[in-house]
């Protein structure tokens, strides 16, 4: 391993990392301005022009709030449990491609941290380690609502954990390999002998099932049953304040950036964009505008997410169970049967 | 009964059909209904920089008035703070001495004429009530305060000013 490509490896790997914090941040403002603008409200506007600067005064307010940790509570997991579900969310931005290769100086740059063979695996791997975060800050605090919200966060993060891993088999079955690069790559441009190639047109009913799970995954409306205002004061993190309720805060974003990316790289081609091999423009510029392209489709995403958000109510938690377990793992074997017949019948 | 309004919907505790069981065109149709709100303008006033347009008769903070010579109208005669409903008016009255005409009508005054913000209701029945034409409620809003001593509103707060640039127009309240 020469120096050249370590040095390429931890910039691109400390560039995602900013990018990916301040996409977060920044999502909280875009959160509310959306939230605003469906209200018929402004939102945010007095720090800075269009409040643009609402993000720093933010986190300038929770770095000096007090910190309080209840003398009833296990402190050492109740410190480590925001850490881990920060460190989980930050883990998943590792095998997603931000791009395809730029050539810099003779040499071929993938704008990729790392194209581990088992991409999709790994991602589901660390996932499922998010749990961890909220269920340890939520028996931690030693608190009825902050475990009802841990526990709620628990059940419906595994159950939704299947049938996104289902819905995920069909699409693994038509690709035919776990890693995240080779996905997209497979999806070059938008139209191929006489179908998209994007895989959504291929596995809509896929897709569908796996944004719902991804809304489940992310604990957000209408499934945040894990921090309901209404019923359980503020779920798992009821007692945490200061920065550790930022550090629980911030993880709901990155999570919902990185899968907001993750779905964009499996189901809407990631950095192909239609008619890019028409265009004649070289490698490189091929390259910067499938990035930029690739974030636009991450942003419609994100607004999407919002978009449910200040739309539906939250579901109960017997109709979650029910859709979950009854609903939508059934869907998810019926997809995965249609598609192993389709795979059958097309093999010459 | 004969429904109000045509947007009554009968309820009833029919099984969801299966388009309806998968939630999906019911999202689709509040997701429609928010998206036409994101265009909407926003019902927003913004406050400081922008003041939402009043009423000309607007029952707001009151006033003390003075007649044309500058002397104080007031002859604490009392009936504002009897008719007052939320009693937060009380008063103490003194007697003119000579030499004081050019700044009190009449020959009994109030020494103190205090009116309680947090306990006014702004119903404008001390306007009705006065005979002299002195208390006036006026366009402007009493403003908030950190002390609650604060709320309760002297002369030097409520009298207006001998000059007529300070005098405030209260026209429109009269000619009701």
């Amino acid at each position: 391993m020469d120096l050249l490509f370590l040095l390429d490896k931890s910039v691109i790997a400390f560039v995602a990392f900013s990018i990916t914090l301040l996409i977060a941040t920044y999502s909280t403002y875009a959160e509310r301005k959306i939230a605003a603008f469906l209200q018929d409200r402004v939102g945010p506007d007095r720090a800075g022009p269009f409040g643009i600067f609402q993000p720093l005064a933010d986190a300038g307010k929770f770095f000096f709030k007090e910190e309080i940790i209840p003398n009833t509570s296990d402190k050492f997991l109740f410190i480590i449990g925001p850490g881990i579900a920060m460190l989980t969310a930050l883990m998943t931005s590792v095998v997603i491609p931000w791009g395809d290769t730029l050539e810099i100086a003779g040499r071929q740059v993938s704008l990729q941290v790392s194209d581990l063979n088992i991409g999709v695996l790994y991602v589901f791997g660390v996932v499922s380690l998010g749990v961890y975060g909220i269920m340890i800050g939520g028996w931690a605090s030693n608190n009825k609502f902050s475990l009802l919200g841990a526990i709620r966060a628990s059940s419906q993060m595994i159950s939704y954990e299947l049938s996104m891993g289902l819905a995920l088999i069909a699409l693994i079955m038509m690709t035919g390999t776990l890693s995240v690069k080779e996905i997209v790559d497979q999806q070059h441009g938008f139209w191929h002998d006489g179908w998209f190639t994007w895989n959504f047109f291929s596995q809509p009913l896929g897709f569908i099932l796996f944004i719902v799970c991804a809304f489940a995954e992310c604990n957000r409306t209408p499934f945040d049953l894990a921090e309901c205002e209404a019923e359980l004061v503020g779920g798992y993190h009821t007692e945490y304040s200061s920065m550790k309720l930022g550090f629980f805060m911030f993880a709901e974003y990155i999570n919902m950036f990185i899968s907001s990316a993750f779905m964009a790289s499996l189901y809407f081609g990631g950095y192909n964009f239609p008619f890019m091999d028409d265009l004649g423009l070289s490698q490189n510029w091929i390259t910067i505008i499938g990035t930029i392209v690739f974030f636009m489709k991450i942003f419609a995403f994100i607004f999407f997410f919002m978009w449910i958000r200040w739309t539906l109510p939250r579901f109960r938690y017997d109709q979650l169970m029910r859709l979950g377990w009854q609903y939508m793992i059934p869907l998810a074997l019926i997809n995965i049967f249609i598609t192993g017949t389709v795979i059958l019948l097309r093999q010459p | 009964m004969k429904p109000l309004s045509n947007r009554s919907v009968v309820v009833s505790d029919k099984k969801f059909t299966l388009a309806e069981g998968s939630y999906l065109p019911a999202v689709i149709k509040g997701l429609g209904i928010t998206m036409s709100h994101f265009f909407k303008r926003p019902a927003t006033v913004k406050y400081p920089e922008q003041q939402r347009e009043f009423s000309e008769v607007y029952r707001g903070k009151h006033v003390l008035k003075r007649d044309e010579n500058g002397a104080e109208r007031c002859t604490a005669c009392g009936l504002c703070a009897v008719s007052c409903p939320a009693e937060a008016i009380t008063m103490v009255s003194d007697e003119r001495k000579k030499g004081e005409e050019h700044l009190y009508r009449e020959e009994k005054y109030a020494a103190i004429y205090e009116i309680n913000m947090l306990r006014c209701i702004f119903c404008g029945l001390c306007e009705e009530a006065c005979p002299k034409q002195a208390i006036f409620l006026t366009k402007e809003i009493a403003p908030a305060n950190y002390e609650r001593e604060d709320f309760i509103y002297g002369k030097d707060k409520l009298v207006e000013g001998v000059e007529p640039m300070k005098r405030i127009d209260i026209s429109k309240r009269q000619d009701r």
